[in-house]
């Protein structure tokens, strides 16, 4: 039962990491492997810097920004270079490897005895469990309304517009190769604040802890959306969040239950297969129904 | 409002696939000018339409709207002065979202999007009103999502969605081609409404004889990339199917089966 507050914590603060795959993956339709880069960047910077002795909440802020530079990066060689989205976004993941550790100066750095943004807010709960909930609970609560009013401006509409059909954007006067940057800025953005939070909740950032978020963002989204539906933009992103939650427990449990936490990646992956093949193999199997009507 | 200058396009030169697509082609349409425009399959006429909406750039000749040379100006920039209506019902509107977004988009066209809220209930009465002139039961139907409609619906809401900037170019291409004849028709008539009633400059393709001679003011018919006939005014009104098929046997020196052009 104590795993309970810990799970959903780790769920909300990977949630983060989640609604920045969902802005490119479902709003921008395209899948962004610099999320795999931009994860661990933020991490690494925010760990750097709080090491460095800066507070907690300006470090995250920079994060941030070195995050949507990512984006910003995988953004122009598909949009300018017309490199195709998937390549370009592996292009940057691979080159924010070494600069991951040139930012951290080894491949792991420890936050021990130092100031993060769970130890600020200690005041809020003798439990550091329930500081990690509460702070977490509240960051993604901003990031949500956020992300609901940007989604509902005018460059939000044409953002999420780029998605659906790009032809028509243009035809109104949008220019996509904008749109389709600005949505990896904010997608990496959102992710790098994830990285850096995670690492402040885990006590160290690692060059390492990028791999495989982009299989966990696709998972929380597929399963947020599957559970708890896509009606509104709204609700897309309230489903986003509880799927990153869901997706904790899940993950607990099977480790309860005796799979070795070295096969984590396995059963996500394969989580993930299963849940994007189900809509087609759904399909065939109504197709040999009606046939067998016929 | 547009001219062309002798521009000339050629699609993968030097390959196999090489398709000379216009061959010098000039135009002129004076301002209120309902062109339709007719020809046989791979006469130019798309390739006049992405020519003109800056889909591609062509390889020579020069272009301007209004006497602002836009030649080098790409698609996005021109969708300023031109609204577009596209052959497939999808490929105008954003499926995925709902009318009064689409529609709120369609409003801005040319103007740079802001950080301010993309919809107000003023505006939605606006669109309700809007919707009420197609005369299609949409105007209930705000918050539906345009995936949702009809192809009719569809191509219905994006001419909406096309002039409602007021554009000085309205770009139409062949879009009723993909709707039954009896949508197509209602589509038809609400093209004459809008394009008549606010006597826009348009330039309209179509693949049907009959309708590019009972719409718009002047006619123009493509034979291999450059115009070959250009009948306007009175003349224009008088012309009928076997009419159009003796001029082009007279002006191409070949013959033309009313088929190959009702049908491709």
């Amino acid at each position: 039962m104590d795993l309970i507050i810990p799970t959903i914590s780790q769920g909300l603060l990977w949630s983060v990491l989640a609604i920045g795959v969902y802005l490119t993956f479902r709003v921008l339709d395209v899948a962004d492997l610099t999320v795999e880069g931009s994860f661990p960047l933020g991490a690494a910077v925010a760990a750097s810097l709080l090491v460095a002795g800066w507070s907690p909440i300006p470090a995250i802020f920079v994060a941030c920004f070195a995050g949507m530079l990512s984006g910003v990066v995988t953004g122009i060689l598909t949009t300018k270079f017309k490199i195709p989205a998937l390549l370009s976004g592996i292009l940057t993941m691979i080159a924010l490897y070494s600069v991951n550790l040139r930012v951290m100066g080894k491949a792991n750095l420890p936050l021990l005895r130092i100031d993060t943004l769970f130890t600020q807010f200690g005041w809020i709960s003798e439990d550091p469990q329930m500081v990690v909930f509460a702070v977490g609970l509240f960051v993604v609560l901003l990031i949500g309304v956020l992300c609901y009013w940007f989604f509902g401006t005018e460059i939000g509409a044409a953002i999420r517009a780029t998605g659906f059909n790009p032809n028509m954007i243009r035809a109104n006067g949008v220019n996509t190769d904008v749109t389709i940057i600005l949505g990896l800025l904010l997608s990496n953005g959102l992710v790098a604040v994830s990285g850096a939070l995670v690492a402040q909740s885990n006590g160290f950032a690692d060059v390492g802890m990028g791999v495989g978020t982009i299989v966990i963002g696709l998972a929380s989204v597929i399963i947020g959306e599957v559970l708890f539906g896509t009606a509104s933009f709204w609700r897309c992103l309230i489903s986003v969040v509880l799927g990153s939650v869901v997706y904790r427990i899940v993950i607990a449990v099977v480790l309860q239950m005796g799979m070795p936490p070295n096969d984590l990646k396995l059963f996500t992956a394969i989580l993930v297969a299963a849940a994007l093949a189900l809509p087609l193999l759904q399909g065939k199997v109504k197709e040999r129904r009606r046939r067998a009507v016929d | 409002m547009l001219r062309i200058e002798n521009i000339a396009k050629t699609f993968n030169p030097g390959t196999i696939t090489e398709k000379v697509a216009l061959t010098g082609l000039s135009l002129h349409l004076a301002p209120g000018e309902f062109v339709t425009v007719i020809g046989g399959n791979g006469a130019g006429k798309s390739t006049l339409m992405n020519s003109i909406a800056g889909t591609f750039f062509v390889d020579r000749g020069k272009i301007f709207i209004d006497g602002e040379d836009i030649t080098r100006w790409p698609e996005y920039r021109r969708a300023k002065y031109i609204g577009r209506v596209f052959q497939d019902p999808m490929m105008g509107t954003a499926a995925g979202m709902m009318i009064e977004e689409n529609l709120a988009i369609a409003e801005r066209r040319g103007r740079r999007p802001t950080l301010a809220w993309s919809s107000s209930e003023e505006k939605r009465q606006e669109y309700r009103e809007l919707l009420l002139s197609l005369g299609l039961g949409l105007e209930d139907r705000l918050e539906s999502k345009v995936g949702l409609l009809s192809g009719g619906q569809r191509q219905a809401l994006t001419l909406l969605m096309a002039t409602m900037a007021s554009p000085k170019l309205l770009l139409l291409d062949e879009h009723t081609a993909a709707l039954d004849p009896k949508t197509a028709a209602q589509v038809l008539r609400i093209t004459k409404t809008i394009v008549e009633g606010r006597n826009l400059t348009t330039l309209m393709i179509t693949h049907n004889m009959r309708d590019a001679l009972a719409l718009g003011n002047r006619l123009i018919m493509m034979y291999e990339g450059r115009i070959l006939i250009d009948v306007a005014g009175e003349e224009k009104k008088r012309l009928t199917v076997p009419d159009l098929l003796k001029m082009f046997e007279q002006a191409a020196g070949s013959e033309m089966t009313s088929d190959s052009l009702l049908l491709s």
